[in-house]
């Protein structure tokens, strides 16, 4: 029971960073149906000037964490406007394999730069550990789960009551018809594109101080993972991606607790096959139907 | 007979001369160690690149789980062919290979082909990565470490030989009308529906076709360079596949090709500088997209040109 328990408490810690970057791609999947292969990346820049922040200008943990978002949204907004705008009225498999294209070009370009050796993460915070009822939890998880949940009210807070999040929603539901009513389309689609990437880039900065570890390749696995998250969640759904990232988080600590670790990527993927199968509008989606 | 036509002739040739050529210089030492390798490459991604071609130009259906079918051809020939080190076991793991991969890819695609698009792309590269953990984790694999000392039977009679007849059988297929029907589900799924053509049939069936090819390459693969470990057929590989279909143009077989060569060159010359190519192949993605998404070819073959020059020729 505590072994299960303690499994439970890493999994809502890792499924809190996956939840994180899976609002990006429900977002962005919202409101243009891409998915986003570069968010991933997105994520491992973030890690990676966080590091910057934190060892070269020796910044705490929250103004690292403040400036890696803002500048991973900038760079969430220049990829949109260089390599999505341009496709806006192609193909959806044209779109995908330009999001391959960035993801691989953000993954090579970093590895040119920073090299492809594994770094480790400063500590920045203290190792303190607490012991409640058997279970042990380090400061770090209660700071990424703190971290997390105060984003995503954050972002409830701007998805409901403010004019962008208005406006997201307007496009989300129809592109057309919102451009009509006044609302600028593209402005809209950036700026989904900024809060997406800057929620990746907060997730880079939480695992890189719990995992303690970076690559340039790190973004590719959380990255299907928080994909498969967003599925789950019902995609296009903002507490979907919440409750995707957890069940995800905790089904693989439980993998890898339970069963054997090396069947932990192959668990969550087979889990994704069954959902499409079962359910392809996952828990909380809408259900659209196919119009000739 | 009706299959010695003039072009076919030519055809048949053109391969012949090609052959010699190649296996003249490679006795005669002009073609070295190095260049074979790139030979070698050029052809098993002429395979890889064509089989895919079937899936995603020609059916549309957006598969990133290609490397996977190739991983199973590459382990059941491999160790296959440690069993049983001859040419005949060679040729019985190549079959043996191709005939599991398409087995997997009949499994695998009769439920997942019902996704469309970004799903499908998605539970093919899950499909792929499941495939690779599988191999991790088994011990006639030997795991992470793979498997080593494969006998090298591979050589350019056998790389000519099955590039070759992948190349034929799969465009004869696009010709008849079980290619015809493929087609038809990648212009309109629902139009082709309704004219009464059983999608899902067509969609596993070049679904299965292109399994069987890339079993096929990765076991050719296995046998040429020694050794074969999961990590090489993981997600960029696939990635390495889709780049030389959409660069060549998706639904052109013969800008398949172009393009599998064109890559093996530039791979061969960028060997140094791994990065370096990763970032090349990455833009040359992002730009053939927003610049020339149809490719190099897009739908077009070579004899399509030439034809259309002769119309033109015609009509002056």
């Amino acid at each position: 029971m505590e072994q299960f328990l303690q499994q439970v408490v890493n999994g809502i810690s890792l499924g809190s960073i996956y939840a994180l970057i899976a609002l990006g791609y429900t977002m962005v999947y919202g409101i243009i149906n891409l998915i986003n292969f570069a968010h991933g990346d997105v994520y491992m820049i973030g890690a990676y000037i966080g590091f910057a922040a934190i060892t070269y200008a020796k910044l705490g943990f929250f103004p690292a964490l403040v400036i890696t978002m803002i500048l991973c949204a900038i760079l969430g907004v220049v990829i949109e406007r260089v390599a999505y705008k341009p496709l806006r009225n192609s193909t959806r498999i044209a779109v995908l394999i330009t999001a391959i294209g960035v993801s691989l070009l953000l993954e090579y370009v970093m590895m040119f730069f920073v090299g492809a050796e594994v770094r480790s993460y400063p500590k920045v915070l203290s190792g303190e550990v607490f012991h409640l009822v058997g279970v042990v939890i380090n400061i770090q998880q209660i700071y990424i789960v703190v971290t997390a949940i105060a984003l995503m009210i954050l972002l409830q807070f701007i998805v409901h009551k403010t004019k962008i999040g208005k406006a997201m929603r307007a496009v989300s539901v129809d592109q057309d018809a919102a451009q009509l009513m006044g609302i600028k389309v593209d402005s809209t689609i950036s700026y989904t594109f900024a809060i997406g990437s800057a929620f990746a880039g907060a997730a880079g900065v939480l695992v890189g101080i719990y995992y303690n570890s970076i690559d340039p390749l790190m973004g590719i696995m959380p990255g299907l993972k928080a994909f498969i998250a967003a599925v789950f969640g019902g995609i296009g759904s903002i507490p979907g991606a919440m409750i995707g990232g957890l069940s995800i988080g905790i089904m693989e600590t439980l993998v890898s607790g339970y069963g054997n670790s090396m069947y932990r990527d192959a668990a969550v993927f087979a889990f994704l096959i069954i959902i499409l199968i079962l359910k392809p509008t996952g828990l909380l989606g809408k259900n659209t139907r196919e119009k000739v | 007979m009706k299959a010695l036509t003039k072009k076919n002739l030519l055809i048949l040739g053109a391969i012949l001369l090609t052959f010699t050529v190649v296996q003249g210089l490679i006795s005669v030492g002009i073609i070295n160690k190095f260049y074979e390798i790139t030979i070698a490459m050029i052809c098993i991604n002429i395979i890889l690149a064509v089989s895919l071609n079937l899936v995603t130009g020609f059916t549309g259906q957006f598969s990133l789980g290609h490397a996977g079918f190739m991983s199973i051809g590459a382990y059941f020939g491999a160790v296959i062919n440690l069993q049983m080190e001859s040419t005949g076991g060679f040729l019985l793991g190549i079959f043996a290979g191709a005939l599991a991969a398409t087995l997997v890819g009949i499994l695998i695609g009769i439920p997942t082909l019902r996704l469309k698009g970004d799903y499908l792309a998605i539970a093919t590269l899950g499909m792929a990565e499941i495939i690779r953990v599988v191999f991790l984790n088994l011990d006639i694999t030997n795991g992470a470490a793979g498997l080593s000392g494969i006998p090298r039977y591979t050589n350019w009679l056998w790389l000519c030989f099955f590039t070759v007849a992948t190349v034929l059988l799969i465009n004869n297929f696009i010709k008849s009308s079980y290619g015809r029907a493929c087609i038809s589900i990648r212009e309109d799924e629902i139009a082709a529906e309704s004219m009464g053509i059983n999608t899902t049939k067509y969609k596993v069936m070049a679904f299965a076709i292109g399994a069987f090819f890339a079993g096929i390459a990765g076991a050719l693969h296995s046998s040429y360079f020694y050794f074969i470990r999961p990590d090489i057929f993981g997600f960029l590989k696939s990635i390495d596949i889709l780049i030389i279909v959409v660069l060549g143009g998706m639904g052109s077989i013969t800008g398949s090709i172009l393009a599998a060569i064109l890559l093996a060159v530039l791979t061969t010359y960028l060997q140094a500088f791994t990065a370096v190519r990763m970032i090349i192949y990455a833009l040359l993605l992002v730009v053939i997209m927003i610049f020339r998404p149809q490719g190099i070819m897009g739908t077009k073959e070579i004899s399509d040109l030439f034809k259309s020059k002769k119309k033109d020729e015609r009509i002056g």
